[in-house]
């Protein structure tokens, strides 16, 4: 394609590109180095119901309205809420690499500071997870191929189902479940024989319970994808496949997966992104005891009374940057491949 | 009684008589309404007697996440919201933004009806007025008490005693109820046993933190011994799933809202020993403390800043007509909360709040950076309580997250 075609070919999308999604970056990126001023307080008399009156603290409202007014952005804080405890904690982490007794006495005090411990979580979700969907999705799509025609269609839709029902709702039946009061909270109670054994209590059974709700969620994805992948599996390479004698196995591993392959690194991409950013099954689950994840984050800094602009805006930007490092060998790979047919 | 009662509705009527015209309730009012509020019944009462007003529209949002939009519901310029109905927690954010105005002209135009109490002021201005007061108190099973021939609990300490006996006469595996859902809750129940062994949450004056104290080690200490008898998964359970483990008679003791307290046997297949069993009493102490380990609350309504004047009077008349007096002689109405409205008579439900306030219990405290101790509890408590922190450590975690967070909102230094 000619560049002159190919700019105007680009420029619609370019331009919604650069209003929904440039814009936004460059509106977080603003709002993550300005934090609110510092606060003008005044002791004042406060009187409520069935205490009566007392002394209390409150804000200057005329005091900072005149600030807000000579600045409106806030106060410029630089990276200074990126390097705070609730973010990359550099002066924490700085201290603990001094004073550490060794290797398993940094990494769990390093595990004690939120951001690590949600990249902790937040890494082994995502890589595993997005292998288990894959072969899961393999596997299936490969299942339902090799129906008959007439059942394909109702099992297409079976299969789909995890990924229709909205994340929440899947999280909240799957919560339900696990209980301990629930039938499959119940009945891993009578199986282990411990009537204490809880779920919901244990750090290392949540995270599998969120794992394997991911993988429950996002496995019908990668079916769907590998299955339309498999109508355009050219049939006589298998018929010749089969005629050299090849096994089962060995046509699918030969023939098959690298027919696949550029879905693969699709769908690769693709969980890579969405599982970084995972955060339904933390809300479904009440799971925030137990696993955080970056998103989580962001919602916990926004909702409530506190609603914290800066440091949601700087995890944000955390997060865009974490999805860019995860999908850099992917994307450079693509682009080798793409030079490499050019 | 009944004279008294008999005065105050006289006394009433001719107070609402001047703007009772047309149908229903006779509440005219010339603009919009828009009103955000939390779900629970006595609020959805208050929104539902406001919106029979006519003249002008009255639309209401009362939701669970009312306070994850009430602040940019009333921000714009004009403003979503024309009034927010609020608690002393979250009247503190409103405050903080600015977004909220006083109503002391709006008082005496049309504020005939409120009794002193109502009028929640701040530096000397009207800026919400109460309808209703709240407290965390015990709940019980006087037929388990009964039979192990054993009082309420008024302390913590007399509650645990009471769960082991229990527990080891196999009446119940985990006898003690509690919201201890990671979060906001959790928070909320350290905050009540930090106020009872009279730890302050911040250095007097200042903004800076001080629950690394031995105050807040007893605190949690005490929360773990109570996690001991609660349902394994507690660090899950919010009002809702407490209440539920209650209602089913798997609970025979728990700490729980008294906004709460007049339907907690009326839901749907709670059992007849909870129905007959159920009893209200007022909030423990610990400690050998003599301050309740519990803080004291009040629901009220507000009227936003950046909407005309006739909307704002609009709302006024609309929310006034919500919490007239004469609603108050509906049994319905009366047993939804602790109303603060001139002619109420405490129902049997009302006890654990009453006796919340004759105690000394205190106030929520409306600090402008305590929603960030709060958040910042919610957050770190958790890993002492599931055993992976020593006490002393999860308090240092929670005072660094409160640092760092009021360093950005510009609290701290």
């Amino acid at each position: 394609m000619k560049h002159a075609t190919f700019f105007w070919f680009f420029l619609p999308t370019g331009l919604a590109m650069l209003f929904f999604i440039g814009f936004s970056m460059v509106s977080v990126l603003t709002q993550s180095i300005f934090a609110p001023h510092e606060a003008v307080l005044k002791e004042v008399e406060t009187c409520t119901p069935l205490v009566g009156c007392t002394t209390e603290t409150t804000v200057d409202h005329a005091a900072t309205a005149e600030k807000r007014a000579a600045q409106p952005l806030g106060r410029f804080v630089g990276l200074d809420i990126y390097f705070d405890r609730g973010h990359l904690a550099v002066q924490e982490v700085a201290e603990i690499w001094a004073t550490a007794s060794g290797g398993g006495d940094f990494w769990d005090r390093l595990y004690n500071l939120p951001f690590y411990r949600a990249m902790a979580f937040t890494l082994v979700f995502t890589f595993v997870v997005t292998p288990f969907v894959i072969l899961l999705g393999l596997m299936i799509a490969l299942a339902v191929n090799a129906l008959h025609a007439r059942l394909r269609g109702l099992m297409i839709f079976f299969s789909l189902l995890p990924f229709v029902v909205t994340p929440l709702i899947g999280g909240l039946v799957l919560f339900w479940m696990f209980d301990s009061r629930g039938i499959l909270g119940s009945a891993l109670q009578y199986l282990a024989g411990d009537p204490d054994l809880s779920l919901k209590a244990s750090t290392s059974l949540m995270w599998i319970s969120i794992i394997i709700w991911g993988i429950w969620h996002a496995a019908p994805f990668a079916f769907v994808i590998f299955y339309a992948g498999l109508q355009t599996l050219p049939q006589d390479q298998i018929e010749a496949a089969r005629i050299d004698g090849a096994s089962r196995w060995q046509q699918v591993r030969y023939v098959v997966v690298p027919h696949l392959m550029p879905l693969v690194t699709f769908v690769a991409l693709i969980q890579l992104m969405d599982n970084f950013r995972v955060f339904e099954p933390v809300v479904a689950f009440n799971a925030s005891a137990h696993a955080n994840t970056l998103s989580w984050f962001i919602y916990n800094d926004l909702s409530g009374e506190t609603r914290q602009l800066s440091s949601a805006s700087a995890t944000s930007v955390m997060t865009i940057i974490g999805v860019a490092i995860l999908l850099a060998p992917v994307l450079v790979r693509s682009w080798r491949d793409f030079k490499g047919k050019v | 009684m009944f004279l008294k009662k008999f005065a105050l509705t006289g006394a009433m009527l001719a107070l609402t008589s001047t703007t009772a015209l047309a149908g229903g309730h006779g509440c005219e009012i010339g603009a919009r309404v828009s009103i955000v509020g939390n779900e629970f019944p006595a609020i959805q009462t208050v929104g539902a007697e406001a919106a029979k007003c006519s003249g002008g529209e009255v639309s209401t949002n009362l939701t669970a996440d009312h306070q994850k939009i009430n602040v940019p519901g009333m921000q714009g310029d004009p403003a979503e919201y024309t009034s927010a109905i609020i608690a002393n927690s979250s009247i503190v954010a409103l405050m903080n933004e600015d977004v909220i105005r006083p109503l002391d002209d709006l008082v005496a135009k049309h504020g005939g009806a409120l009794s002193k109490n109502q009028l929640i002021t701040i530096d000397g201005k009207v800026m919400a007025v109460a309808f209703m007061a709240n407290a965390q108190h015990l709940m019980y099973r006087k037929d388990i008490l009964a039979d192990l021939g054993i009082a309420p609990p008024a302390s913590y300490e007399a509650m645990l005693e009471a769960a082991e006996m229990i527990r080891s006469k196999g009446i119940m595996e985990n006898p003690i109820g509690g919201a201890y859902k990671a979060g906001w809750n959790l928070a909320q129940e350290f905050n009540n046993m930090f106020l009872g062994y009279g730890g302050a949450h911040f250095k007097a004056g200042t903004a800076e933190p001080s629950v690394n104290s031995e105050a807040g080690v007893n605190t949690l200490n005490m929360m773990k011994a109570l996690s001991g008898y609660m349902n394994p998964d507690f660090l899950t359970h919010d009002s809702n799933a407490t209440n539920a483990e209650y209602r089913a008679g798997n609970v025979a003791l728990l700490n729980m809202w008294g906004s709460r307290a007049a339907t907690q046997t009326t839901a749907e297949g709670v059992t007849e020993e909870v129905k007959n069993g159920h009893a209200v009493a007022g909030p423990m102490t610990v400690g050998g403390g003599t301050t309740p380990a519990s803080t004291l609350w009040w629901d009220g309504w507000t009227v936003a800043k950046n909407i005309s004047d006739a909307e704002a009077e609009a709302t006024f008349v609309a929310l006034m007509n919500g919490i007239r007096p004469d609603l108050m002689s509906d049994e319905d109405v009366r047993t939804q909360a602790v109303w603060l409205i001139d002619g109420y008579e405490p129902t049997e439900a009302a006890v654990g709040v009453f006796e919340a306030a004759k105690m000394g219990t205190i106030a929520y405290p409306m600090l402008p950076y305590m929603g960030l101790m709060h958040t910042a509890l919610g957050a770190e408590l958790p890993d002492f309580m599931n055993g992976s922190e020593s006490a002393e450590q999860t308090l240092a975690d929670v005072e660094a997250a409160y640092v760092a967070a009021a360093k950005e909102k510009g609290f701290l230094q």
